[in-house]
């Protein structure tokens, strides 16, 4: 079956009217295909068998610009289709699928398709396929081009003449004009080939080689201006360093020391990693500075993965091997892996640290550096992007990013600076896992978040009081907590509440029993509905269990303010009372909401 | 019933479509590309998908019932009825496929078959709650009033 499209008028402008075969033999797809193609107002063509296309296309080559075929098709591939157009006809052909699986789209594009589109397409993706025939026609013409000048280098076409630069010649004889900054860009590309030959005096300045000295020059000039006037312009006045620009970036640097690494890395394991000396911890000897890349958080995948596991960075892994005395071989440092098998979308990853006897106050003894070599496991399923430092003693605060379950969340692990607790084995678990909508009522995901601290010795006996579940107005009457009685009544109000979702950011000050404030910020988030609960649990230190959840609205309710309660949980609070037993009052001194994206006034505040 | 009613309730049973899953963001593109020089084309394009999948999950229920299953085969009717359900914005038909072609890549027969008839029951679900939509629209052309937009974020 083949449909083609009447001309209505040959003088159309390019891209209007641009002709294409579009291959499908599902009809419910050609067919839709065909009215968006119609609707970008080009000359249709369809047909539901690749032979047919081929036969077509074999008859007049001329007849069409551009081919879009699907990939499953009966009678014939769409992947060897793709290849006898590109070899018979050399037409651009763009390749369509309902499956996006990138081992297909590779082979879509290494047979040579200009573009891979996933069914079900969108007319905005239909609206600049044009530019895949411009592509085409201008590389054509380049060649044309060449292939002429090389057989007559005498002879050429007058300005404004069929085969000048500022031209291209269409397969129907039309002229179509080039943009004018592309002809720009090409008299740039060619200034810069003629000034390669230039006079050396007049080329560029050398660049700065950053250096150690310059970062530390630079991390003293942005100390010393405070982070938020710190700009390009002042800094490099600052660090007062000849010839030094902004383009003078750190980054080149960075990448200056992984590939040096890695080419030292290789040679460690030509050599087999026999030589002790660099097995010393002070500077890593062959993998650059390992402080510098520690102290700015970016580990350069590439200078570790070439590594043997029993070579280098293996054997770092026993007392022997970080150069520290009195250890036991016994103890080392684990960073485990572990997948959920039955869902893709769910990644455990288990951080244990075993502390060393005799190293209780130093925490991790490679803070942040897996040892089993794998670091691209932290990578794995884009849930956990980064792991910079896992502290094991609890006053540090570690923030995990999540990517995974939730919009822009993240945690923050951490505690006041209470002189009571001090952790010597602490295992963390992390887990994001989305919870599919409850019987097709809600959209987007529900995530479910839950990070607990494991195993925390207490230096000294506490009270044992019992734990409390409940909301914090429960804990005042169970305990010496006074309590202020509208706390327990408190609700936040952001207006305008459709697709918002609330955070509460609990700061805990010094005072163990001191909430300074407590703030609401509405967000932006992806899902128009998300009910997502956040629990914390922190056994044996200060933590406070959060629940958010957002009251589904109706779809006629987007003007409508929702109220939105916050239900504050304390699970476990014995960490918090000294041993005398009195604690002092707990201070709400001011709730703040805001909701920049709502139509009323910009900020509230209520005061307790 | 006037017309303004019949609309109200034209929207809210769109609605609903969506709210259960059984359409998805597609299929208001479909309608967004409807327009005086073409009236009719979400029904063309839905009608084409009922004729369509009719045939192939004939096709894929004949193909199952073979003394030995050609996978092959069941998996290319499977995929083109995904690309045909995906292209109308019938989620659920779509969500069915992708579970059927994973049975039938694992060529597990009994999955197969429960899959099959599971989409045979999302798909008659679908066609029954579309064909109710499109009878709402008629009903309100015909009262004289305008079929109302939708516009739905996702």
């Amino acid at each position: 079956m083949t449909v083609e499209g009447v001309i209505d008028d040959p003088r159309d402008q390019f891209p209007i009217g641009m002709r294409v075969l579009a291959v499908d033999d599902d009809p419910t797809c050609l067919f839709l295909l065909e009215t968006l193609l119609r609707r970008c107002q080009y000359h249709v063509t369809t047909t539901n068998q690749a032979k047919t296309a081929l036969k077509m296309l074999r008859e007049n080559r001329d007849r069409f610009d551009l081919v879009i075929s699907d990939v499953q098709m009966p009678d014939m591939d769409g992947f060897k289709l793709l290849e006898l157009v590109g070899l018979e006809m050399d037409l651009p052909v763009i390749m369509l699928s309902i499956n996006g699986d990138t081992k297909l789209v590779m082979k879509g594009i290494s047979h040579g398709a200009c573009d891979y589109l996933l069914k079900p397409v969108r007319i905005e993706e239909l609206k600049n396929i044009w530019q895949h025939v411009i592509r085409r026609k201008k590389f054509d013409s380049k060649d044309r081009n060449n292939s002429c000048n090389q057989e007559k280098p005498h002879t050429g076409s007058g300005e404004g003449g069929p085969g000048s630069a500022g031209t291209l010649l269409d397969q129907n004889g039309k002229l179509n004009k080039k943009r004018k900054d592309q002809n720009e860009e090409e008299d740039e590309d060619n200034d810069e080939n003629e000034h390669d030959n230039d006079d050396p005096s007049t080329q560029k300045k050398p660049r700065v080689v950053w250096s150690v000295d310059l970062h530390r020059k630079f991390v003293a000039a942005v100390n010393q201006l405070g982070i938020d006037k710190a700009v390009p312009k002042k800094i490099l006045d600052m660090m007062n360093v000849e010839k030094l620009t902004r383009e003078n970036k750190y980054r080149l640097y960075l990448k200056r020391i992984s590939s040096v690494a890695n080419q030292q890395a290789n040679m460690v394991a030509a050599l087999g990693g026999t030589d002790a000396s660099y097995l010393q911890m002070g500077s890593l000897n062959g993998v650059g500075n390992f402080h510098t890349l520690n102290g700015s958080g970016q580990f350069p995948n590439t200078a570790f993965r070439s590594f043997p596991p029993s070579g280098m960075l293996g054997r770092l892994n026993t007392p022997a091997g970080l150069g520290i005395h009195n250890l036991p071989s016994s103890g080392m440092t684990q960073l485990s892996h572990a997948q959920n098998s039955s869902s893709n979308t769910i990644d455990q990853f288990n951080f244990q640290q075993v502390i060393l006897p005799g190293n209780h106050n130093d925490g991790s003894v490679l803070q942040g550096m897996p040892m089993p070599l794998e670091l691209d496991q932290l990578q794995y399923n884009k849930c956990v992007t980064q792991v910079r430092e896992l502290s094991t003693a609890i006053d540090h605060t570690t923030v995990f990013p999540i990517s995974s379950g939730l919009g822009d969340a993240k945690i923050t692990i951490g505690s006041s600076s209470n002189p009571l607790l001090r952790v010597t084995n602490n295992t963390l678990l992390l887990e994001g896992s989305p919870q599919g909508a409850q019987g097709g009522k809600v959209f987007g995901n529900q995530s479910s978040l839950s990070i607990s601290s494991l195993n925390s010795e207490l230096c000294s006996p506490l009270p044992d009081h019992s734990r409390l579940n409940d909301n914090w107005s429960t804990a005042a009457q169970s305990s010496p907590f006074p309590l202020n009685d509208r706390f327990k009544q408190a609700t936040l109000q952001p207006c305008n509440l459709r697709g918002n979702m609330s955070t509460m950011a609990f700061q805990i000050g010094s005072d163990p029993c001191d909430v300074s404030s407590v703030t609401s910020i509405s967000t932006q988030s992806q899902d128009i509905r998300a009910d997502i609960q956040c629990r914390a649990n922190l056994i044996g230190s200060n933590a406070s269990q959060i629940s958010n959840n957002a009251p589904p609205q109706g779809w006629d309710d987007h003007n409508q303010d929702g109220s939105y309660h916050s239900n504050v949980m304390c699970s476990s609070i014995n960490s918090m009372i000294p041993f005398n037993g009195t604690v002092g009052p707990l201070d709400i001194t001011e709730v703040e909401a805001r909701a920049p994206h709502g139509p009323k006034e910009a900020s509230r505040k209520f005061y307790f | 019933m006037e017309v303004g009613q019949m609309q109200r309730r034209l929207i809210d049973y769109t609605k609903s479509l969506f709210m259960e899953g059984i359409l998805d963001g597609q299929f208001l593109q479909l309608q967004q590309l409807q327009d005086e020089s073409n009236p009719d084309f979400v029904v063309e394009v839905v009608s084409l998908f009922f004729e369509d999948a009719e045939k192939l999950l004939n096709d894929i229920t004949r193909a199952l019932d073979q003394q030995s299953v050609d996978f092959k085969r069941v998996d290319a009717h499977v995929h083109q009825l995904k690309g045909s359900s995906a292209s109308i914005g019938a989620q659920r038909v779509k969500n069915g496929c992708i579970a059927f072609r994973n049975f039938c890549e694992e060529q597990n027969v009994d999955g197969s078959l429960r899959c099959l008839q599971q989409i045979k029951q999302e798909y008659y679900l679908a066609k029954n709650k579309l064909e109710t939509l499109f009878r709402l629209e008629q009903q309100i052309v015909a009262a004289g009033g305008s079929v109302p937009m939708m516009e739905l974020s996702f």
